[in-house]
């Protein structure tokens, strides 16, 4: 049930980027911190695992399935249904409360019933993040770090078999960012998760698994005239 | 079902901005729409009722006043012309002659007094009772029943017309024996007396105690031949009844009785013409108008200022749609994270949109509800708003 990437070639068109991966393999339940300077396609990768970029060469398979002989539409579906996305901005939406900025998701995606069975999944995915106290507050009133911990919940909702997080505490003081990470790590690791995080903060490196350094993972990289 | 929640919850969070967004763009829809819609109306209706009434004769002065008294019963003057013309109308043989005198009210009701073929002139007809049979009845117009809660048996009390005039203009109580059905028409909201009733309601007839009864004769001052002048104990009746009725008298000549106006009815287009050209050229102590003439004047004033308000209205109208799209689009723009977040989620193009689109459709759709409501509501009260406007 792991995720592969081999071969992978991607470049944006007109844009003078290129990126070409030799192999990538992350275990479930295992986590993992990719880091590289800045501009060398770090979040690039993440978008081609999570199916918003379609690679040009090469396989992207998570739990057998291949993402890349997909089409756009079962991409997105794959996307909402089996992956979770942490984004360094938190990404939530300020009109709604925490409970609806959790189930957000889950309303989205084709299937899936907002039912008492799954708000109670959600509430207990919140109660070991720390906000069983938060659960009806707008999102406005909520801390930065329990902002990010809503946005945690919410791409652990649906049980996702891989969690894409991308400088996930980039935006968060020290204190925090070793505590969402740590939770984090800790809920995938139980689930048998697959976490891969984008990060520059050094400090957070010993938390992970493994730690994987972008420009020794490039095959070719290659700045397009 | 999911997206419509997401979506209430949205509109739920933003109610101030298009609750505000709501109330402009229904009132600068609704207002164009209500007035147009008022004032067609209205022309409709007094048009309607003018070309029901081609011609009317009244006392010189204002064709305007003479045509609201007589087609409407609203009339601020009291010039009056003697009762003998409605004989030298009928001695021209264009037409007959409907007699109308509508200075005396019940409380804010005119009282109409007029022969029985006015009945049949605006083929009104009786939903409960008969017509008016002897001096001092009463028949109601559908509106004053129904707004009143009288009906047979019941009493109407004509209102006096100044407090301080002792002299003046008595209350007289008539008993009302029929109810009129609804004719969507000023007749509806109009009490009907016989002309006879409305000159004693001006005191120019009166009924009291019988003077020549034997006990009667310590309440006489004097014998004049065969006028009678008695003391003030003798009593005077403020009702007419079947007991009384003998007593009540006129003094002078119906004829030189007044009244408002006249209504000729020409026997056809021709004797109309000759009527009409009569009065004008060999006539000049009454006056002859056509309603249609005068009320279309009314309303093309109307009409002018209906036109520049709503002109003014537009424009309002316009700086509003534009300010409605530059709030809609810097919404959009507001929302652009938002969107970014739905697709990297994995929220599909329509979902998105959707959710995008809701906020215009919430505003453009209970704008629409309300300002529907709103012409609705306008079309039933507006109009009786208008025509007291223009006709009072």
């Amino acid at each position: 049930m792991a995720l592969e990437l081999e071969g992978v070639g991607f470049s944006y068109h007109g844009q003078g980027f290129a990126l070409s991966l030799r192999r990538l393999a992350i275990q479930p339940g295992e986590s993992v911190a990719l880091v590289g300077p800045s501009g060398c396609g770090k979040t690039t990768l993440l978008n081609l695992i999570a199916g918003i970029l379609s690679p040009g060469q090469g396989r992207i398979c998570l739990a057998g399935l291949d993402l890349t002989a997909m089409g756009t539409r079962q991409r997105r579906r794959h996307r909402l249904s089996a992956m979770g996305m942490i984004f360094q901005s938190f990404e939530l939406l300020d009109y709604l409360d925490v409970r609806d900025n959790v189930l957000l998701q889950a309303r989205l995606a084709p299937g899936i019933k907002i039912t008492a069975q799954l708000e109670q999944h959600a509430r207990g995915v919140a109660d070991e993040l720390g906000l069983a106290d938060k659960w009806n507050r707008p999102i406005t009133a909520l801390s930065q770090g329990e902002r990010q911990r809503v946005a945690a919940c919410r791409a652990l909702l649906l049980d996702p078999r891989l969690v894409l997080a991308d400088e996930p505490t980039g935006n968060l003081d020290p204190e925090n960012k070793q505590a969402v990470l740590d939770q984090l790590i800790a809920l995938c690791s139980r689930d048998k998760r697959i976490l891969l995080t984008v990060t520059h903060d050094h400090t957070l490196l010993p938390s992970f698994d493994r730690v994987l350094d972008m420009t020794e993972l490039l095959d070719d990289r290659q700045e397009v005239p | 079902m999911d997206l419509l929640y997401l979506s209430l919850q949205y509109v739920r969070h933003h109610r101030l901005k298009l609750v505000v967004l709501i109330f402009t763009i229904t009132l600068v829809s609704w207002l164009p729409i209500a007035i147009q819609s008022i004032v067609d109306q209205t022309a409709e209706q007094l048009l309607d009722r003018a070309d029901s009434t081609p011609l009317v004769i009244g006392a010189p002065g204002s064709p305007l006043e003479l045509s609201l008294g007589s087609l409407y019963f609203r009339s601020k003057t009291s010039s009056t012309i003697p009762y003998s013309e409605v004989a030298t109308l009928e001695q021209t043989g264009f037409s007959r002659a409907i007699p109308l005198y509508y200075r005396f009210r019940v409380q804010d009701y005119p009282v109409v007094g007029t022969s029985l073929d006015y009945f049949d002139y605006r083929d009104l007809h009786l939903a409960q009772g008969r017509p008016v049979a002897i001096l001092g009845e009463a028949v109601l117009g559908s509106g004053v029943a129904k707004a009143s809660g009288l009906g047979i048996g019941d009493h109407v009390i004509t209102s006096p017309e100044s407090v301080f005039d002792l002299a003046g203009v008595y209350p007289l109580r008539m008993p009302v024996v029929g109810v009129l059905s609804p004719s969507f028409s000023p007749d509806d909201d109009a009490i009907f007396v016989d002309v006879k009733t409305s000159w004693v309601i001006q005191g120019l007839g009166h009924g009291h105690q019988e003077l020549n009864r034997r006990e009667a004769i310590g309440q006489i001052l004097k014998r004049e031949g065969d006028n009678i002048v008695a003391n003030a104990s003798v009593r005077q009746f403020n009702e007419i009844t079947v007991d009384n009725l003998d007593s009540f008298h006129f003094h002078g000549k119906n004829a030189n009785n007044p009244i408002s106006a006249i209504i000729p009815v020409p026997w056809d287009d021709k004797s109309s013409a000759l009527l009409l050209g009569h009065y004008l050229e060999e006539r000049s102590d009454v006056q002859i108008v056509r309603s249609r003439r005068v009320v279309t004047e009314l309303l093309d004033t109307v009409f002018t200022v209906r036109d520049y308000i709503v002109v003014g209205i537009a424009l309002v109208a316009a700086a509003t749609a534009v300010v409605a799209v530059l709030v809609f689009y810097l919404s959009l723009r507001l929302r652009q994270g938002e969107r970014y977040t739905l697709s990297r989620i994995g929220a599909s193009g329509v979902q998105i949109q959707t959710l995008m689109a809701t906020e215009i459709i919430a505003v453009l759709l209970v704008s629409a509800l309300l300002c529907t409501a709103l012409v609705l509501i306008t079309r039933h009260y507006g109009i009786i708003l208008m025509q007291q406007l223009l006709l009072s």
